[in-house]
């Protein structure tokens, strides 16, 4: 069980600011069901800038809850640049810690009220959007991974893990992680003997047939549990073109779904090669 | 405040009989039963007893129950047995969601060189044997699947199974560990090689288990050293835990009935009053073939750690196999092996009974989990609004 402080506690079972704001002048939404929790923020901004009003709506464990409560308690009555002053680190302090290994909600919080002020200025992504993505599992960017590393002088792949959530899935990315984070250090990264290839198990026609049984039988009908479909378009080389239909064509998170269940299923059980495109 | 124990297949309560029957040989029965004098003699006698007593609850001879520490260690030294004992055998056979002692055991060895089939179920948690009878191959050493699974209670056909192995020739072991008690079997009737169980999942103290090796079986040790166990499992006896353990497999064998009548009409309704007063709830699990005492239930929209800190306030203690509380960040391996969609495996709850549980309790989660669940789905931003298509697991 994890250690909570009573202020966690507190936030948690009496959350402050729940619900959504009808007429906010901005909002900001971080994660997803298929992360395990998610964060709407909604703010209502005046004319000086001023945040008079916050709210939430959370899908997480006590952490995340408590960290979005204690968010908008901490940045009401702020000018938008002072919220944006607020850190991960800060939300954390203002609930009396929270266990290293839930650090990544605070980061949600952070990552949350970052993308509803890009939502009232008109920016077209939040930073934690930016970049490319390292960890498939959790669709972290290096750009949130940098970001973590900097703000929170982490020294470890594990508290990268513990921040972002990157590596904490199928593990693929803890070398990408441990590169970004002696970059950051500036340590120069050894050479790294290479690879021997991999054999071509499989022919063209081969692998083709294979991706298209697993999009039939295994992704195809777990997707339509959710009132959602996916259609094989065309495989180019290792590119898998692929068409969303249903819930899942009009679903914010579903680069996630294609990147995270797609993508990571036909890697494992086909080519590791493999990239999944969606064809709009 | 009571507390309300719900989370039986984590562990459970030691019944007071085993304990009492415990008790003098942690005082003035403290002797070594290797030593050749009356003292310790007389705990080798008792050890003796334990042994028969385990033997009858699984319907074989005493001299194939091996003690050990718990059931991870029954599970690693059946399989490392059976692998060493075959060195030209370099395949394995087992389930995408057996308990991590199998798990992480079988990717252990294929880092090591060996082959892994891992056998995938079906939405509702079942295996298709005809799966495992594609998979063998020449140089298959072992089929390991588990009885019954931990987190949904679905039972295996292990009977099926281990003929289909004897059939093909391969070794087979099962992780009995959540059945003894409240699943009759006896081992006269079902060709298992290997099977492990657990004390501390049976009423017993934690800390000792039993395994099961049938007789002509080859085996090899994975505990060296002394002559403890016939040489089979070296390392002093724990004595008291045996003893306790013997006890409590005497008590699980006289206890199967009523797990089945009194336990599951606990496990029923519960399951059936939850079902019907929260909305968007479904049951993981072929619901006909079950551990009685067990019931995993999927709330849509919530976050698993989150309803069990709120039960804890009222003293109720279960399990999730939500990302938050699975220490790997990604909701349980089982209920992803079984497709369950990512709206429901967050909210998954696993409530455990025993017989310690009471109508009272049943009720008192009956009474305070909707409004749990209510809460936490005014919270969330995610909802079913009427009358719409399901949301995306996206």
């Amino acid at each position: 069980m994890w250690e909570y402080t009573d202020k966690v506690r507190e936030h948690f079972i009496n959350p402050k600011n729940v619900g959504e704001i009808a007429d906010a002048s901005c909002v900001g939404e971080v994660g997803s069901l298929a992360c395990g929790d998610a964060l709407k923020l909604y703010l209502k901004v005046d004319e000086n800038d001023r945040i008079v009003d916050a709210k939430f709506q959370t899908f997480g464990c006590a952490s995340a809850i408590a960290s979005s409560s204690a968010l908008t308690e901490m940045i009401k009555g702020k000018t938008v640049d002072e919220a944006m002053d607020v850190s991960n680190q800060d939300i954390a302090e203002f609930l009396g810690g929270l266990p290293k290994e839930k650090m990544h909600c605070s980061v949600m919080g952070k990552e949350a009220l970052e993308a509803a002020v890009a939502n009232l200025r008109g920016l077209p992504m939040a930073p934690h959007e930016e970049g490319e993505i390292v960890c498939e599992c959790f669709g972290v960017t290096d750009t949130t991974i940098r970001k973590a590393i900097a703000e929170n002088n982490l020294k470890t792949v594990e508290e990268i893990t513990d921040f972002t959530k990157a590596g904490g899935g199928c593990g693929k990315c803890l070398d990408k992680l441990a590169d970004l984070l002696a970059e950051s250090k500036g340590v120069l990264k050894p050479l790294q003997p290479v690879a021997p290839a991999r054999p071509a198990g499989l022919t063209n026609l081969q692998r083709m047939k294979l991706i298209s049984k697993i999009i039939d039988e295994e992704i195809s009908p777990s997707l339509q549990k959710d009132g959602g479909n996916i259609e094989l378009v065309d495989v180019d080389g290792k590119t898998v073109l692929v068409q969303l239909r249903g819930a899942c064509s009009s679903c914010k998170s579903s680069q996630l779904t294609l990147k995270q269940f797609v993508e990571k299923r036909l890697r494992d059980a086909v080519d590791p090669d493999l990239v999944v495109e969606e064809v709009r | 405040m009571p507390v309300i124990y719900m989370d039986n297949n984590a562990t459970t309560k030691v019944d007071p009989a085993v304990l009492e029957e415990m008790l003098p040989y942690f005082s003035e029965q403290y002797g070594n039963p290797s030593s050749m004098h009356m003292f310790g003699g007389m705990v080798g006698r008792k050890i003796s007893e334990a042994r028969e007593r385990v033997a009858a609850s699984f319907g074989c001879q005493p001299g194939e129950i091996i003690f050990n520490a718990c059931g991870t260690e029954g599970d690693n030294t059946a399989i490392r047995s059976a692998l060493a004992s075959q060195p030209d055998k370099r395949h394995i056979i087992t389930t995408r969601v057996e308990h991590p002692a199998v798990l992480n055991l079988v990717k252990h060895l294929e880092r090591k060189g060996y082959e892994a089939t891992y056998l995938g179920v079906d939405e509702q948690g079942r295996l298709d044997l005809d799966e495992l009878r594609d998979a063998i191959r020449h140089d298959t050493a072992l089929i390991s699947v588990m009885f019954a699974n931990n987190e949904t209670g679905v039972i295996f056909p292990i009977k099926e199974i281990a003929e289909i192995a004897k059939e093909r020739g391969v070794l087979m072991h099962t992780d009995a560990v959540q059945v003894l008690g409240k699943v009759p079997f006896d081992l006269k009737d079902i060709p298992v090689d290997f099977l492990a169980v657990s004390g501390h999942k049976v009423h017993a103290p934690k800390g000792v288990g039993a395994m099961f090796v049938r007789k002509g079986v080859q085996f090899r040790p994975f505990m060296m050293g002394g002559h403890q166990e016939h040489g089979r499992r070296a390392g002093t006896e724990n004595t008291t835990g045996i003893i306790g353990l013997g006890k409590a497999c005497e008590l699980a064998m006289g206890n199967v009935a009523h797990e089945n009548t009194v336990v599951r009409a606990l496990r029923d309704k519960l399951e059936k009053k939850l079902i019907e007063a929260v909305p968007d709830t479904r049951i993981n699990g072929v619901v006909d073939s079950r551990l009685p005492n067990t019931t995993s239930l999927a709330f849509q929209f919530v976050e698993g750690e989150s309803i069990l800190l709120m039960l804890d306030a009222f003293g109720v203690c279960a399990s999730s196999g939500s990302a938050c509380t699975s220490g790997s960040l990604e909701p349980s391996h089982v209920l992803r092996a079984m497709g369950v969609p990512f709206t429901y495996a967050h909210g998954s709850i696993r409530f455990s009974l025993s017989r310690f549980n009471t109508e009272a309790d049943v009720d008192l989660v009956v009474a305070e989990l909707p409004k749990i669940i209510h809460r936490l789905r005014e919270i969330s931003p995610f909802k079913r609004t009427e009358g719409e298509a399901p949301a995306c697991t996206c």
